[in-house]
């Protein structure tokens, strides 16, 4: 079992009720997937907001970065690295920067 | 002591807004769920602390929101919508084959009888069904599987599901509007469903007359009489007296009969009141001036309310959902506008003042009367 850290963005914070960074346990290989299945399960009404119910698929205006690197186009259960499995470095799932209306 | 409670959706957060019977000083909550368009809220009429809010981003998707205290406090419930079986295709704006794709929810409906159950219109249209107060979606998929649905092609603003009408004398008899394919009404609590669009005229599309295809922005029904249906639709104002089997147009001497809104007054079922907006390339009030137009003959004689609302430079719009009336004596009448405006008369519409101004843009305007 891995202890790994999470940071969430500003609105899903409030939707959580979760702080900016979230510690959770996740079993197995530490990926994005496996990472988003152990936040979803602590705080089920983030289901959907991240990435699509059906094809499990990224939202499109949400990256993912590690380590100063953007993992966003990564597989899904690729291994994440070492210093985010151990909880040295976080996952950021970040929003896209745009205006908007 | 009576009041209300207005209930507004708008671009940038939801907001409640209460009054007691005078409806002459109102206090303001909001926003709740700060920074996210509020399509929708609208409380359950059996249960008026019951309410439920369609909460969505372009970042994060859909949410749903739940409130058991009158808007006071609230709880997300589920946000599952998945289309039943193979979603198919519907027409693009350029009349190619487009997946069904979930977006948002538009409009929520609930049920006229049991505060857990209620009604959600979403794009790409469709029906869903919640009796479990919000937490599990069921779609009524015999809406889009019927035959007409690859012909259906999405308006402006998204192919949307925006109008949902319960008969209160038949509880299997439910209407729809879809912008833009048109109206629909099931006659058997939603397995099937029949277009119901004879007498719309769409000059805009290769067959005026078609079955399918109108894009209709708005109906409204008056519970006493619920086979008489009033439309906005793009352009024109119509009138069926058959339970949408047969349209004709009573836009009348309105100046422009192109506008999103229409509703009926709470006590006068041939009492309808519309917000004319200039064109469908001009989505402003004509000459600048914000007039809500009243019929008190069922459409054709129309007369401008203006009294209270900006007569110049005033260049907002008043979306779909954006009007609604109190039950009170006298009918209070009400709307938002895409300036951030909350509009109310408290004199069935002779004379208005503004509840708010500087709001985000409304999308929503729902009205509670409380006892």
């Amino acid at each position: 079992m891995s202890v790994i850290r999470v940071e969430l963005p500003q609105h899903l914070r409030t939707l959580s009720g979760a702080g900016r960074e979230v510690t959770l346990e996740v079993q197995g290989v530490v990926s994005i997937k496996s990472a988003l299945d152990a936040l979803e399960a602590r705080y089920p009404t983030l289901k959907g907001t991240i990435r699509d119910y059906g094809t499990l698929q990224r939202r499109a205006f949400l990256r993912f970065f590690v380590c100063e690197e953007d993992w966003s186009h990564q597989p899904a259960e690729k291994p994440l690295p070492e210093a985010v499995a151990s909880g040295k470095e976080p996952l950021l799932v970040i929003g896209a920067i745009a205006g908007g209306c | 002591m009576s009041g209300v409670r207005v209930l507004v959706g708008t671009r940038k957060g939801g907001f409640v807004l209460t009054s007691d019977g005078k409806r002459d000083k109102w206090e303001v909550s909001g926003p709740h769920f700060a920074g996210w368009e509020i399509y929708h809220m609208k409380g359950s009429p059996v249960d008026p602390d019951r309410i439920y809010a369609s909460q969505s981003s372009g970042w994060f998707g859909q949410v749903m929101q739940r409130s058991n205290d009158g808007g006071k406090t609230w709880e997300p419930v589920g946000n599952k919508f998945a289309y039943e079986g193979d979603a198919g295709t519907h027409q693009w704006y350029d009349g190619t084959p487009h997946p069904w794709e979930f977006k948002r929810v538009w409009h929520l409906e609930p049920s006229l009888t049991d505060p857990d159950t209620v009604l959600a219109g979403v794009e790409d249209a469709a029906l869903f069904k919640s009796t479990d107060g919000g937490q599990n979606w069921t779609e009524l998929a015999g809406l889009r599987k019927h035959g007409t649905g690859p012909k259906w092609q999405p308006g402006a603003g998204g192919m949307c599901l925006h109008t949902v009408i319960q008969d209160p004398t038949d509880a299997q008899r439910i209407y729809i509007a879809i912008s833009a394919a048109g109206a629909f009404r099931t006659d058997d609590g939603g397995q099937t469903w029949k277009p119901i669009n004879k007498g719309l005229r769409s000059q805009y599309i290769p067959d005026p007359n078609a079955e399918v295809g109108h894009c209709v922005h708005h109906i409204a029904m008056h519970k006493s009489r619920p086979g008489t249906l009033f439309m906005q639709k793009h352009w024109d104002v119509m009138r069926s007296d058959d339970a949408g089997d047969n349209w004709t147009e009573v836009s009348g001497n309105l100046p422009t009969d192109f506008g999103f809104a229409i509703d009926v007054h709470a006590h006068e079922p041939e009492t309808i009141y519309v917000a004319p907006i200039k064109s469908d390339q001009e989505h402003f009030p004509l000459d600048g001036a914000l007039r809500v137009y009243r019929s008190k003959s069922g459409g054709h004689e129309w007369e401008p309310l203006t009294k209270g609302l900006p007569q110049k430079d005033c260049y907002v719009n008043v979306l779909r959902d954006a009007m609604a009336v109190d039950s009170l004596d006298k009918c209070g009448i009400y709307f938002g506008t895409t300036g951030g405006q909350v509009y109310a008369s408290a004199d069935a519409g002779d004379s208005w003042a503004p509840i708010v101004r500087d709001l985000p843009a409304v999308l929503s305007v729902e009205v509670q009367t409380l006892s």
